[in-house]
């Protein structure tokens, strides 16, 4: 029944064969590859059963290694299914962008296979049920992603790939020692148990020192300041496949897994330990914002604008509330559609003039590329989080989950960082407008050439996000109603 | 009394013993050397075909007390086939093969006397086949000597060369201190409780008066640093670099994988069987030298330029992780000693390619191969290069090398289980240290290759099998780990 990670796998095998020849070919392959994934992933919403949103459903779930007590479980709930399609539509946009836009580097075989492995391993994240397996998963689309940054990346690749491995990789080994420190205690390692179990016969100092690890390790992953320098970086250096993938998926799996394993499986620990998660989301709003308002290099400044946007995602979770957490799972899944879009837009834009560089691209893009100027507004405007559009709500809700925060939970404390965080939301105001203003407003340079028109491929990556950034603003209820049920069952011992 | 002795039992580490004197004959009446590796295969073979029908039959004991002198005590055996003994015999056999397939063209490049060659490295195989399954401390210690002294001559054959003579006298020195202080720990274990046979010993330091525990602790602790010395921990680790430099490239794997493995067998031996009850004492010592190990074994590998001084450290960072299961003392000991044989086990895989390899690439009689000469190696040579890499990736533990990740999660689990959290978190460290170098010698791998391209040592056939048989094992392993892990729990539960 859970054919999309089976499928990707059996998509890696292919393009080893030597029957795709040339360039032209791959690309279709790697287009319909990824679209049958995506076709599997709407199919799958069709199976959903949306009544029974907070149970895992379409699972499959065999013994796989019975002494450690290991099992393959995989399956979908309302908080993953969200997600398993972000990860399928970017993927596909990201092959059908590639398609006429490659990679400067070629290669492109070994680009299309590192693209579908990354795939297996972020599906397979977020559909699976066992911590040894999500670990498995989690790791997989480490070496990949190192691998696409270092090939194909800009000049300070090497650096930054080498940054990026690193620091996700302490981050892995330390979830991995929270993630045992629970299922050892809890003696199980099956997600749904240790759901349902919410932490009971855990005792306080396990559960503090299993969370704390893990927020450690899916901090890194988030990113949650001030474990976030490999980020830009990386973003920056990665081609823009690997930094929509990073920015719109991989990111994703640090919150998620926060939300799914380390808030549920220990609860006390999470709220001892709120209060610092809170503190330095709030702490990432403000620095991220304040860090975007002195880049000069479009890339890095949507990068740290990232830092800044994660940290709603993140202060939303350490209120331990419905409608936090609920604004965090809203918030992941607007900032992987905004900030896709964004990072597709900024490919564009620096393949064009070739170069990120604010002032040497000039102003007056409006004039020279009106449609690229135009969805480019479009997205800084959705990223600042204007009213309709996406990234509004998982802000909004972010914030006044923050005013009225877990009954165990400091409120003044959140409070107060509900004031920073509005503060943050209005500079991330301050640095889009001045980023619109000074591209795509003003006057052209004088030595301007004439800017080549938007392709077809290039529409059609674009479109499908704005669509849905649209879709998701204006009808917030299409993704919460998925989400909110599972979220309410997670609370079931919390509340 | 006369004694009856089980031949059965005792098979594999005699054929091993009966090949020794045969190859040393057969040189003797010069037979050439290629068969006298085909010779060392073939005997060595049939060892393995020895255990593996041992696994199948019931399991034997031999060389056990006799009932008359028994007075009512355990059965106390010192030779005992166990799923334990022979898991590792299997190991060590066919990690003793891979070695022979290795030194086949370093013999002819190096011409090192070939018939004394495959005599001492199948007396050190007898030594690791018979400590696997010693219990009881005097055979422990002869065995661990027997498996010891061909190593130095080993590591001396190339008589040439000045930095072979050095290290062997370097390993010689530490073995014998450590040795020494060895014995000193077992006399006191004696004096203490009477007791040789490890059933007898743990039964002993069980019902000890209060006054004697120090002197037992004391000795507990002694014991640990001959099986240090083995398995290349710190504080006996420094002969590591300098030997495995100085050795014959195949010495130095079997140094590495063989010798290392039986240390850890005797280890978990001894402390699992003779003194679980003294996990208070030697648990936090093994912590501390697992944390330090694998601390300093990784930062020495940093900084090191050629392939085989970098393969010597990583492979002291490797003890530490192995050493951290152990860690946990009386508490889950099974599961601990299951972890640590898992690794031992998965170790031994990806180790030996990563030597393989090395040897392919390393030309005869030339300093030891930089890791810059492997630039261009995935083009050069598309299967040894592709090979490398992922026998690195594996000891980083990432995928897509599975079983190396695998065997990090089961070490994770069981310092994790035996609340030696700490330890954990300083391994977690450790392998991100450890990812930066496998990583940066990987990537040069696939790297545009250097100015020397010319002139590439052609692997032999012999080296090509080795490397295709550890990577087809490390293929499966990693598509099904369970194998190892399910085999390992079941020979230590």
């Amino acid at each position: 029944m859970m054919a999309i990670p089976a499928c990707a796998a059996l998509a890696l095998l292919v393009p080893k064969a030597r029957f795709l020849p040339d360039d032209a070919s791959l690309g279709r392959f790697g287009i319909l590859v990824s679209g049958a994934t995506l076709l599997v992933g709407l199919s799958a919403v069709t199976a959903f059963d949306f009544s029974h949103a907070s149970r895992a459903q379409l699972a499959v779930n065999r013994a796989w290694e019975p002494s450690i007590g290991l099992r393959f479980h995989l399956g979908v709930d309302g908080i993953s299914l969200p997600l398993v399609l972000l990860t399928a539509l970017l993927t596909f946009l990201c092959f059908l962008y590639t398609r006429r836009h490659p990679p400067a580097g070629g290669r492109l075989r070994l680009f299309t296979a590192l693209l579908l492995v990354l795939e297996i391993g972020m599906l397979g994240t977020f559909t699976a049920l066992d911590l040894i397996l999500f670990f498995v998963f989690f790791e997989v689309v480490l070496i990949p992603m190192f691998a696409v940054i270092l090939l194909w990346g800009g000049p300070g690749r090497r650096a930054a790939a080498t940054k990026f491995i690193l620091y996700t990789l302490l981050g892995s080994g330390l979830l991995l020692a929270g993630m045992l420190l629970i299922a050892v205690n809890a003696g199980t390692l099956d997600m749904t148990e240790l759901a349902r179990r919410h932490g009971a016969g855990i005792s306080h100092g396990v559960q503090v020192a299993g969370f704390l690890l893990m927020m450690l390790g899916f901090g890194v992953k988030a990113p949650m300041w001030p474990l976030h320098t490999w980020l830009p970086d990386a973003h920056t250096e990665a081609p823009t496949a690997g930094s929509v993938l990073l920015a719109g998926v991989l990111l994703k799996m640090g919150t998620y897994g926060l939300v799914r394993i380390a808030v549920p499986s220990a609860p006390d620990g999470a709220r001892s330990c709120a209060l610092w998660l809170g503190l330095l989301a709030v702490i990432g709003i403000v620095y991220g914002a304040l860090a975007c308002l002195a880049q000069t290099d479009l890339k890095r400044m949507i990068a740290y604008s990232s830092v800044g946007h994660m940290g709603f995602v993140l202060l939303g979770i350490a209120t331990l509330t419905p409608v936090g957490i609920n604004a965090a799972l809203f918030g992941n899944i607007a900032h992987g559609l905004i900030t896709g879009l964004l990072f597709f837009l900024a490919g564009s834009v620096k393949e064009r003039y070739g170069t990120g560089d604010l002032e040497r691209i000039g102003g007056g893009m409006l004039g020279t590329a009106p449609r690229l100027a135009s969805f480019l507004t479009f997205a800084a405007v959705a990223s600042l989080g204007l009213p309709g559009l996406a990234g509004f709500w998982g802000e909004m809700l972010a914030l006044l989950g923050a005013y009225r925060p877990d009954a165990g939970l400091s409120r003044p404390a959140f409070v107060t960082f509900m004031a920073f965080g509005g503060l943050g939301a209005v500079l991330t105001a301050a640095y889009f407008l001045r980023l619109l203003s000074k591209i795509t407003h003003g006057r052209p340079r004088e030595d301007a050439e004439v800017i080549v028109a938007p392709s077809a491929y290039e529409y059609a990556a674009w479109v499908p996000l704005v669509a849905l950034t649209l879709l998701v603003g204006l009808w917030p209820k299409t993704l919460l109603a998925v989400t909110s049920e599972p979220v309410r069952a997670l609370f079931g011992g919390l509340g | 009394m006369i004694q009856g002795i089980d031949y059965v039992a005792i098979l594999p580490p005699v054929l091993c013993a009966v090949a020794a004197v045969v190859v040393l004959l057969a040189d003797a009446f010069d037979l050439p050397r290629r068969w006298l590796g085909v010779l060392t295969c073939g005997f060595l073979v049939a060892a393995l075909a020895a255990v593996i029908a041992l696994a199948a039959g019931e399991r034997r004991r031999t060389f056990c007390v006799p009932s008359g002198l028994r007075d009512a005590g355990p059965r106390s055996c010192s030779y005992v086939t166990d799923d334990f003994t022979l898991l590792f015999q299997g190991l060590v056999l066919v990690a003793a093969v891979i070695v022979v397939l290795l030194s086949l063209r370093v013999i002819d490049a190096d011409d090192l006397p070939a018939g004394e060659y495959h005599f001492l490295l199948l007396s050190a195989i007898v030594g690791a086949l018979a400590l696997v399954a010693a219990r009881d401390l005097v055979t422990l210690v002869v065995a661990l000597e027997t498996l010891s002294l061909p190593v130095f001559a080993l590591v001396g054959l190339r008589r040439q060369d000045g930095v072979a003579a050095e290290a062997a006298l370097k390993l010689f020195l530490v073995s014998v201190v450590s040795t020494a202080v060895m014995l000193f720990g077992i006399s006191l274990l004696y004096g203490v409780t009477g007791a040789m046979h490890l059933d007898r010993l743990s039964l002993g330091l069980h019902g000890l008066p209060a006054d004697l525990k120090p002197v037992a602790s004391a000795g507990a602790v002694l014991v640990l640093a001959g099986f240090a010395f083995k398995v290349a921990a710190v504080p006996f680790h420094f002969w590591a670099p300098d030997v495995y430099q100085g050795a014959p490239l195949p010495v130095a794997a079997f140094l590495s994988v063989v010798s290392k493995a039986a240390g850890f067998a005797g280890l978990a031996i001894v402390v699992g069987l003779g003194m679980p009850s003294y996990g208070h004492v030697w648990g936090p010592v093994i912590a501390a030298l697992a944390a330090v190990t694998m601390t300093l074994g990784n930062l020495m590998a940093l900084r090191q330029g050629t392939a085989i001084r970098l393969l010597a450290w990583s492979s002291v960072a490797q003890s530490g992780y192995m050493l951290a299961p152990l860690a946990v003392g009386e508490r889950r000991l099974t599961e601990a000693v299951a972890a640590t044989v898992a690794y031992v086990a998965l170790y031994a895989v990806m180790n030996l390619g990563a030597f393989a390899v090395v040897v392919a690439v390393q030309k005869a009689g030339e300093a030891p191969v930089t890791l810059d000469g492997f630039r261009g190696l995935a083009r050069r040579d598309p299967v040894s290069g592709t090979a490398l890499a992922f026998f690195l990736i594996c000891l980083a533990g990432l995928p897509p090398g599975v079983m190396g990740l695998f065997a990090k999660v089961v070490v994770f689990r069981a310092a994790v289980a035996g609340d030696v959290t700490w330890l954990a978190v300083v391994m977690a460290v450790n392998t991100v240290i450890g990812l930066y170098y496998y990583l940066a010698w990987a990537v040069r791998v696939f790297g545009p290759s250097g100015s020397s391209e010319e002139g590439t040592a052609r692997p032999g056939p012999a080296v090509r099998a080795a490397i295709a048989a550890t990577g087809a094992g490390a293929l499966v392993l990693s598509a099904a780990p369970q194998l190892v892990l399910s085999a390992v729990t079941a020979a230590t539960g």
